[in-house]
């Protein structure tokens, strides 16, 4: 078993950490902005929508969204896209989390459920080797 | 309308994806300090396959806008984990990673958890 160095694996351990910190500090902020808009905004009207980007809290949320694409292509250089899928799924629990504590958002059973199996599905995935383009075996 | 809506997200995503983690391992190994994300930033206008997965990307979302406006979000957030499976196989095939048992069976029980958290 060829593994790599442990301070690449620590490297993309922490762009890791930072993409799924910026995407929920994003979806986070934009739908805290969202929802504490002071005009209701018709889902038909774009200009509504171009209004709300205005929103502090709208531009902060989109801002960290653009961060967090940028941190994925980082993300993406060093590690192939079959690992990347599963371990970033683990934002869904975050975002779980942040909407019930921030947010007061009603969770089901059948959605803790299924943050419980992403997590378990992205601890899994995240024990293999994040590169394994080139030849490298489990 | 909607089947066409969830076959454009999904194929739109995998592809952006796909073109995205092509153009980065050609790129080389990228850093997240500001000079390395401002790089990154000017490497999109240079790299036409980027250029490219950001378009499919904006795609990708206009088709989930569209899609959660004629179904329920509990229909679209599973539909579009379809795009999980499609972006795991294309991987294999098209940028030949190896994909062993262990990320197989990781990648499939977070598709079960999303199409949880979406029904």
């Amino acid at each position: 078993m060829t593994g790599p160095k442990p301070g690449t694996a620590l490297r993309v351990a922490a762009v890791l950490f930072l993409f799924i910190a910026c995407k929920a500090a994003g979806n986070l902020s934009l739908a805290w902005g969202m929802k504490h808009f002071p005009q209701s905004i018709p889902a038909a009207n774009p200009v509504s929508y171009i209004r709300a980007i205005f929103n502090p809290f709208v531009a902060l949320g989109i801002l960290a969204l653009v961060l967090a694409v940028l941190i994925r292509m980082v993300l993406l250089s060093h590690a192939d896209l079959s690992y990347v899928l599963p371990v970033t799924a683990i934002g869904y629990v975050v975002a779980a989390f942040l909407g019930k504590t921030f947010l007061h958002e009603a969770v089901s059973g059948q959605r803790w459920f299924g943050t419980a199996l992403i997590f378990v599905g992205a601890a899994i995935a995240g024990t293999t080797l994040h590169s394994k383009t080139g030849g490298q075996t489990e | 309308m909607k089947w066409i809506l969830v076959v454009t997200m999904v194929a739109a995503t995998a592809l952006s994806d796909l073109l995205q983690s092509y153009e980065m391992k050609n790129a080389g190994k990228q850093s997240v300090r500001p000079r390395g994300l401002m790089r990154l930033l000017m490497m999109i206008f240079q790299r036409r396959f980027l250029l490219l997965s950001i378009a499919c990307m904006a795609i990708s979302f206009f088709s989930f806008m569209a899609l959660v406006r004629v179904e329920a979000l509990s229909f679209a957030v599973p539909a579009s984990a379809a795009s999980f499976v499609l972006e795991t196989l294309l991987a294999k095939v098209v940028l030949r990673e190896h994909i062993g048992a262990r990320r197989a069976a990781g990648a499939l029980i977070v598709l079960c958890g999303v199409v949880l958290v979406g029904g």
